[in-house]
């Protein structure tokens, strides 16, 4: 592997600093992600390219940094952004047919301010269509796969952002997390994955799902790298009117290794024997241990709703999503049918052949719990469960700094195993979904291989945050990186 | 709650401006109701008194002064859509003329 290449796969602090010296140069690195991109095409990771313009960015990149100018710790890096994150003049297709030959005529905040940052979107990477789906197989492109192995799918839904960071297409992507979509990949692919604090990041230009719990987040090779780019992309802003005023800190330095003195919650409904693989538990207890070693005490907490999680979202979710999927209708952008006969089998039609199965089923399922007879029962019912989540959560960090769980109750299953049973794929986001519920701060990071029915697959540790409170979950996950070598673990054929 | 029939499934279609075959109502019915009996399980819970929370993050809804702001530039905007003329969309007619 050439000295490009390399550095994509070990992180953005070797990028940074073979920039900055002159080791490597910024087109250089574009290259190396091009010819991955290229090599791993069967990964199905990423859905399309921006050749010419990212090495046009690379040569200005270039000159800066030769200048001793560069802009940020992302300057002449390249990332890859999830197919629902805009860029002015490149598509957005939320691996839809419904948004095929959509171009965006704006950039999202977080492409404005990566591409300030230098930053240089190389490409845009596979999902579940319109991010609904917890293995990336519902996508238009096709199901993306496991760089670990690619018999098993690689999470979902931003399951191309997390497959392409860890067979080393990039080192940083940007993916969005609804009820775990970016940190039940990150733990099936071996990668870290950041969900921050509902409001902390703009959602201008993420097209929308689940509006009260979409949040924008960074998967990357190490904590420290996702903290970098939270960096950059947080913050306040008036196009998102539930973005959060709140000053950025600066978290990659606080990053220092010492977590002496906190407090960690453990939820004894998240370690019940017959609802998690044996494998992922015993690692997941080995990583508490170590965790445990470096300074930090642990308590048991309970989170006694947490049975109701995944129902209570899957109402939110859904009737949220009927209404936001209601903009699709073939009139201002997207796929239209051929020859409607009237505006409402334009937009029927146009609909129909425009979305996939699964969407349907969410549109579906959404319109009927907010239709006339079932608002209060459905819906009513999930917004106050949704309050009993949130206050458990409340309750448990009167006791703790944060929560510490297994990302997910399984490693990565295997293609197809639940593509018919969509209750079953809805059920893998047990230990996910009520962060989102609550609007907390969730880190999914690995923490060793499985041992068992799924032997070599990547288990994920779970560090769960008070509200706004990035830092402490930043903190002891860069302290266990200090401690173990399991963020540097590569698939076998990454090369 | 009640149960969800391919009759429901059909209704809430239109409602969505979704168009299904029959055999697509039939399947959709059955994974609903499977979903909704899941669902269910929050019938079990007491939440008389319980105040509903509809965000992630409790804000008060933000106010902004009433200054104009350069808007996307409507060429650009209308240059997705399927059909257009100038910088408006087409559609179907939706009113007869009357005679």
């Amino acid at each position: 592997m050439g000295r490009a290449e390399d550095l994509l796969a070990t992180g953005l602090a070797d990028q940074r600093a073979g920039l900055d010296r002159g080791d490597v140069v910024s087109t250089e690195l574009v290259e190396a992600s091009l010819a991955r991109i290229e090599a791993f095409a069967d990964l199905s990771a990423v859905v399309s390219t921006r050749a010419d313009g990212a090495r046009a960015e690379a040569e200005a990149a270039a000159e800066r940094i030769a200048a001793g100018q560069a802009r940020s710790a992302l300057d002449g890096v390249p990332i890859l952004l999830k197919d629902n994150i805009v860029q002015r003049g490149e598509p957005a297709t939320c691996a839809s047919r419904i948004l095929e030959n959509f171009v965006s005529p704006y950039d999202a905040t977080v492409t404005e301010k990566l591409r300030a940052a230098g930053a240089i979107v190389v490409g845009r990477t596979n999902m579940d269509e319109f991010a609904m789906g917890s293995s990336t197989e519902h996508s238009v492109y096709g199901a993306a796969r496991n760089p670990w192995d690619r018999d098993r799918i690689c999470g979902g839904s931003s399951g191309g952002s997390a497959a392409a960071v860890a067979a080393g297409l990039v080192s940083v992507a940007l993916g969005s997390d609804t009820g775990g979509s970016i940190r039940q990949p990150a733990s099936h692919c071996g990668v870290v994955g950041l969900k921050p604090t509902y409001g902390r990041v703009s959602r201008w230009g993420l097209v929308a799902f689940a509006s009260s719990l979409d949040q924008i987040g960074p998967f990357g090779r190490s904590v420290a790298d996702c903290a970098a780019m939270l960096e950059v992309i947080a913050g306040h802003d008036a196009r998102d009117s539930t973005s959060i005023p709140e000053e950025v800190p600066r978290w990659t330095e606080a990053l220092d290794g010492d977590i002496g003195g906190l407090t960690i919650g453990l939820p004894e409904e998240y370690f019940v024997e017959e609802g998690v693989e044996p494998g992922v538990l015993a690692r997941v207890r080995e990583a508490i241990g170590e965790i445990e070693s470096a300074g930090a005490k642990t308590v048991p907490v309970s989170l006694p709703h947490t049975e109701h999680a995944i129902a209570t979202y899957y109402l939110i979710a859904t009737a949220e999503a009927s209404s936001n999927l209601a903009r699709f209708d073939g009139v201002r952008y997207g796929h239209r049918a051929d020859r409607p006969d009237d505006l409402q089998d334009l937009y029927t039609r146009s609909r129909s052949e425009g979305f996939g199965a699964e969407v349907k089923r969410r549109i579906l399922l959404g319109t009927y719990v907010l239709s006339a007879g079932y608002y209060d029962a459905y819906y009513g019912k999930a917004q106050r469960v949704r309050t009993l989540i949130r206050r458990d959560f409340e309750r448990a960090f009167e006791a703790c700094d944060l929560i510490v769980t297994p990302t997910a109750p399984e490693t990565a299953f295997a293609r197809g195993a639940k593509s018919d049973d969509p209750l079953s794929m809805y059920l893998s986001d047990i230990y996910t979904t009520s962060v989102n519920l609550a609007g907390l701060p969730g880190l999914s990071m690995p923490c060793g291989l499985s041992e068992g029915l799924s032997e070599g697959m990547p288990v994920g540790l779970q560090l769960i945050g008070k509200p706004l409170d990035e830092a402490t979950i930043l903190r002891v996950g860069d302290a266990f990186e200090r401690r173990t070598d399991h963020h540097s673990l590569r698939p076998p054929e990454a090369g | 709650m009640s149960t969800i029939g391919p009759e429901d499934v059909a209704h809430v279609a239109t409602l969505a401006r979704l168009a299904l075959e029959k055999d697509e109502v039939d399947a959709m019915a059955r994974d609903l109701e499977q979903i909704l009996g899941h669902v269910r399980s929050l019938d079990a819970l007491d939440t008389e008194g319980v105040e509903p929370t509809a965000h992630g993050f409790e804000l008060a809804t933000p106010l902004r002064p009433d200054h104009p702001v350069e808007p996307l530039d409507p060429e650009l905007v209308v240059s997705n859509a399927p059909a257009a003329q100038g910088t408006a969309f087409l559609v179907p007619k939706v009113l007869e003329e009357e005679g």
